[in-house]
């Protein structure tokens, strides 16, 4: 998950923002780390760069976005099933 | 700042026709432009339905009379602005204090894609004449040029609204009594710059785009162009012109770099404005000219700042995009000579594919296409990134 | 036609805090902004995505309605000749190498040449008539055309107005192949003799109004345009009409770039039309880029203020001592001339 948020901050641009500073449970857009739309289609493409895991349906980034946690067990998941 | 602003008249190039005759008989034939991409170069040729104007470089720069070797984007401009001239019975250009005022949001783009797989290579590599016309004002300076229009010569680049803004500034121009007749309008040809652009986004549709349809997904890329041929009172006496611009206005969304608020506040914002300076009520609308892309996003947004301006009764409307695609830089422009003209023959254009009205909205596009229907004033709608919003509205 | 100019706000390769009595040297072909820190302006959440063309017009923009105590224009009207280029290069630069392949929207999105003008209505929550001018040497002159015209239909608003251009590592190498550039000193730039100029780039923003108050810092009298005159006797006729209509002026400020082919027609035109009066210039200050006539207005603004012409600027000749008119006469590749003229309050 460390790696994960580092991909992140360097994916967004996230300035100042240190993996520290990202929890593991905390929301990764709005209230939490302030991620919008764009970020979401942002981390598409990230999570399948560096995790060849792709998403078809934006609809259902919300759900896989929500925090590290829940993008790292839809990695883990999805990576689980092709293997 | 007095006077009428007059519509002399228009031309229009895109993927349903080369000229406005050829777009007025694919709508009454319910004949749609979109198909696999014929003349643009991209891996997602499979994937993404276009509206392409049909036919290659070779021919458009024939028929333009310009060099082949020039931006698709001015060629595609220049043919629609000498068709627009063309159709006014207006004197020789050279009579009028004359201005081009011409949007596109990309410029010379295509020609700079080729470059630029050269020069990536080596920066010494790429020939220069496919970059020498890469700024959007570069585009518009070759169609003035060709056309002898010196007095006034200007570019707007809004995205998607570029076009309704550059009618404006043009009207604005003949009301501040600076110029007597100004060709309006935008262009814009395909790229795959905005191809990929707006597949990032994950707004295009994989099939025919379905706008203000509650089973839309997205929108469908169009090139083209569209050009008006606005007019004093004075230039107007000795023709018989389409209509009068009688109002329009240009407001922000300010609410998100690309996304449309949820309410539509800047659409509201913009056909409100329009409204007010035309001095009429939402009923006095007889047809609006949807920007309806097909996206989720823009069409509920739209959708909403419609009911809240003319509930409880709803004018015919459509989006032609549906027909052309999303023309871009140009939209604005090809749908202010759809708007105009269906004015003047009471025309209300049809919207293709619908089959499911949205949740949203208490209302649903015209589905066939009609002449002679009876009314005064139309709306064209044409809103972009940026959070640009653009309402015209045209009077008998 | 004219307006007040309420405000101003200047990001460009001089250091707007101690100019003009400090001037920042430059040698080689371009002359970069000097970047403030933009945190000043811009909220760290906001300035993540922007590129420096953005950051620098936002920045101008906020220093321009500070300075003229303005909260929400009535409009943001803006010009830009070459848009946002660096986010278009990077764009560009993926869609290329990974063959269209898992491209991210942000550089597409920021990409566009209205991004600059809707970033500032975003940040301000300003939902005004908003519209950016994108024709190359005439984008700040057609952005003050609208906002006379617009501040003319209703003299109670009050417009932001101005432009911006950048460089970018790709458009200096690809403008550097058409031979505009050469390395050299841009104080010694004007007096060069050679051909090619120094790339600049900046950004400079104003708020006008309609009507003169004590916030009024000089007066944008008229603004017009030439283009592609058939000869530098058109030019010369044009101007002499100008000046009929708007009365002469204590000073020039000419948009020489240190290239003698673009250099020639000032001085024909200086010698017949301007004998005896002072000219000043500005691009040994900001480089050379479409929109840099927005550099000499903020800077003949200043000099208006102060009823004098830094020195640093003065290419010909002293500041006049009451400095009240100013001509500034730009022209890029002498086919698009521009003619401001600005006049003390």
């Amino acid at each position: 998950m460390e790696d994960l948020k580092e991909q992140i901050i360097r994916q967004l641009n996230l300035q100042e923002v240190k993996p520290e500073d990202i929890g593991n449970d905390q929301p990764l857009f709005k209230e939490g780390l302030g991620l919008d739309s764009i970020d979401a289609l942002e981390l598409i493409v990230l999570l399948q760069q560096y995790h060849n895991v792709r998403i078809a349906n934006p609809e259902d980034g919300p759900n896989i976005f929500y925090s590290i946690r829940t993008m790292a067990e839809y990695i883990t998941a999805q990576q689980n099933k092709t293997a | 700042m007095s006077g009428n602003v007059w519509i002399a008249g228009g031309g229009v190039i895109c993927g349903i026709g080369d000229n406005l005759a050829a777009c007025l008989e694919a709508f009454e034939k319910m004949q749609p432009g979109m198909g696999t991409m014929q003349h643009l170069h991209s891996v997602h040729a499979p994937t993404f339905p276009v509206a392409e104007v049909k036919a290659d470089n070779t021919t458009l720069a024939a028929r333009a009379g310009m060099p082949e070797h020039w931006s698709r984007t001015a060629l595609l401009s220049m043919i629609a602005a000498r068709e627009a001239w063309d159709s006014t019975g207006l004197q020789a250009l050279s009579k009028y204090r004359a201005g081009l005022v011409s949007a596109n949001t990309v410029g010379g783009m295509d020609k700079t894609e080729g470059f630029m797989e050269a020069f990536l290579e080596n920066n010494t590599k790429g020939r220069l004449r496919d970059v020498v016309h890469h700024e959007c004002g570069s585009v518009t300076e070759l169609v003035a040029d060709a056309l002898g229009i010196r007095h006034h010569v200007s570019t707007i680049s809004t995205a998607c609204s570029s076009a309704a803004n550059a009618l404006m500034y043009g009207a604005r121009m003949i009301r501040n009594g600076l110029l007597d007749v100004v060709i309006a309008g935008g262009t814009d040809s395909l790229t795959r710059f905005t191809l990929n652009g707006f597949n990032t986004l994950m707004i295009l549709d994989q099939q025919p785009c379905r706008p203000f349809d509650d089973t839309r997904t997205g929108l469908n890329l169009g090139e083209g162009a569209g050009y008006v041929v606005l007019v004093s009172d004075e230039a107007a006496k000795d023709i018989q012109p389409w209509c009068r611009l009688s109002g329009f206005a240009n407001a922000n969304d300010a609410y998100h770099q690309t996304a449309s608020s949820p309410e539509g506040i800047g659409n509201y914002k913009a056909m409100k404005g329009a409204l007010d300076m035309s001095g009429l009520q939402p009923a006095d609308i007889g047809y609006i000219n949807l920007h309806g892309t097909g996206t989720q996003n823009n069409d509920s947004s739209e959708g909403l700042a419609i009911e809240r301006l003319f509930a409880p009764v709803f004018p015919p409307m459509s989006s032609t995009k549906s027909f052309t695609g999303h023309t871009l830089g140009a939209s604005g422009g090809i749908e202010a000579v759809f708007a105009a003209y269906g004015l003047k023959e009471g025309i209300i254009y049809p919207n293709a594919r619908f089959t499911t009205q949205m949740k949203e909205v208490p209302f649903a596009p015209a589905v066939a296409f009609s002449r002679g229907n009876a009314f005064r004033h139309v709306m064209s709608n044409s809103f972009g990134f940026g959070g640009n919003c653009s309402s015209l509205v045209f009077s008998k | 036609m004219k307006a007040y100019i309420q405000g101003t706000g200047c990001v460009s390769p001089q250091d707007s805090s101690v100019f003009p009595a400090t001037i920042r040297e430059y040698e080689g072909s371009r002359m970069l902004v000097a970047d403030p820190d933009y945190r000043q302006w811009i909220d760290v959440k906001q300035i993540r995505r922007m590129g420096r063309v953005i950051k620098m017009g936002v920045a101008a923009s906020h220093i321009s309605l500070q300075d003229a105590g303005v909260a929400m224009p009535d409009a943001i009207i803006m010009g830009t000749a070459y848009g946002c280029l660096a986010d278009t290069g990077v764009f560009l630069n993926k869609l290329v190498t990974q063959k269209e392949d898992m491209l991210t929207p942000t550089a597409f999105i920021q990409s566009t040449h209205n991004t600059v003008g809707g970033q500032i209505a975003l940040l301000l929550g300003c939902h005004a008539y908003n519209n950016t001018f994108v024709h190359g040497a005439f984008s700040v002159e057609h952005a003050l055309l609208d906002s006379l015209m617009f501040l003319g239909e209703d003299p109670s608003r009050k417009v932001l107005t101005g432009a911006v251009d950048e460089i970018t590592d790709y458009s200096h190498t690809i403008l550097s192949r058409f031979g505009l550039y050469k390395h050299t000193k841009n104080t010694g730039l004007l007096q060069s003799r050679t051909t090619g100029t120094i790339a600049g780039e900046g950004s400079a923003f104003f708020v006008l109004g309609a009507e003169k108050d004590a916030q009024s810092k000089a007066e944008l009298t008229a603004v017009e345009m030439l283009y592609k005159p058939a000869s530098a006797e058109e030019v010369r006729t044009h101007l002499e009409a100008f000046l009929k209509r708007h009365g002469d002026v204590d000073l020039l400020i000419t948009g020489r770039n240190g290239d003698v082919k673009d250099d020639a027609v000032y001085g024909t035109i200086e010698d017949a039309l301007f004998p005896q009066h002072p000219v000043a210039a500005f691009k040994h200050l900001c480089g050379e880029y479409p929109t840099a006539s927005a550099f000499a207005i903020w800077l003949g603004t200043l000099a208006l203020q102060n009823r004098e012409m830094p020195a640093a600027a003065m290419f010909k000749g002293a500041s006049p001592a009451n400095l009240k008119k100013i001509l500034i006469w730009n022209h890029q590749h002498t086919t698009h001339h521009s003619f401001i003229l600005l006049t003390a309050c």
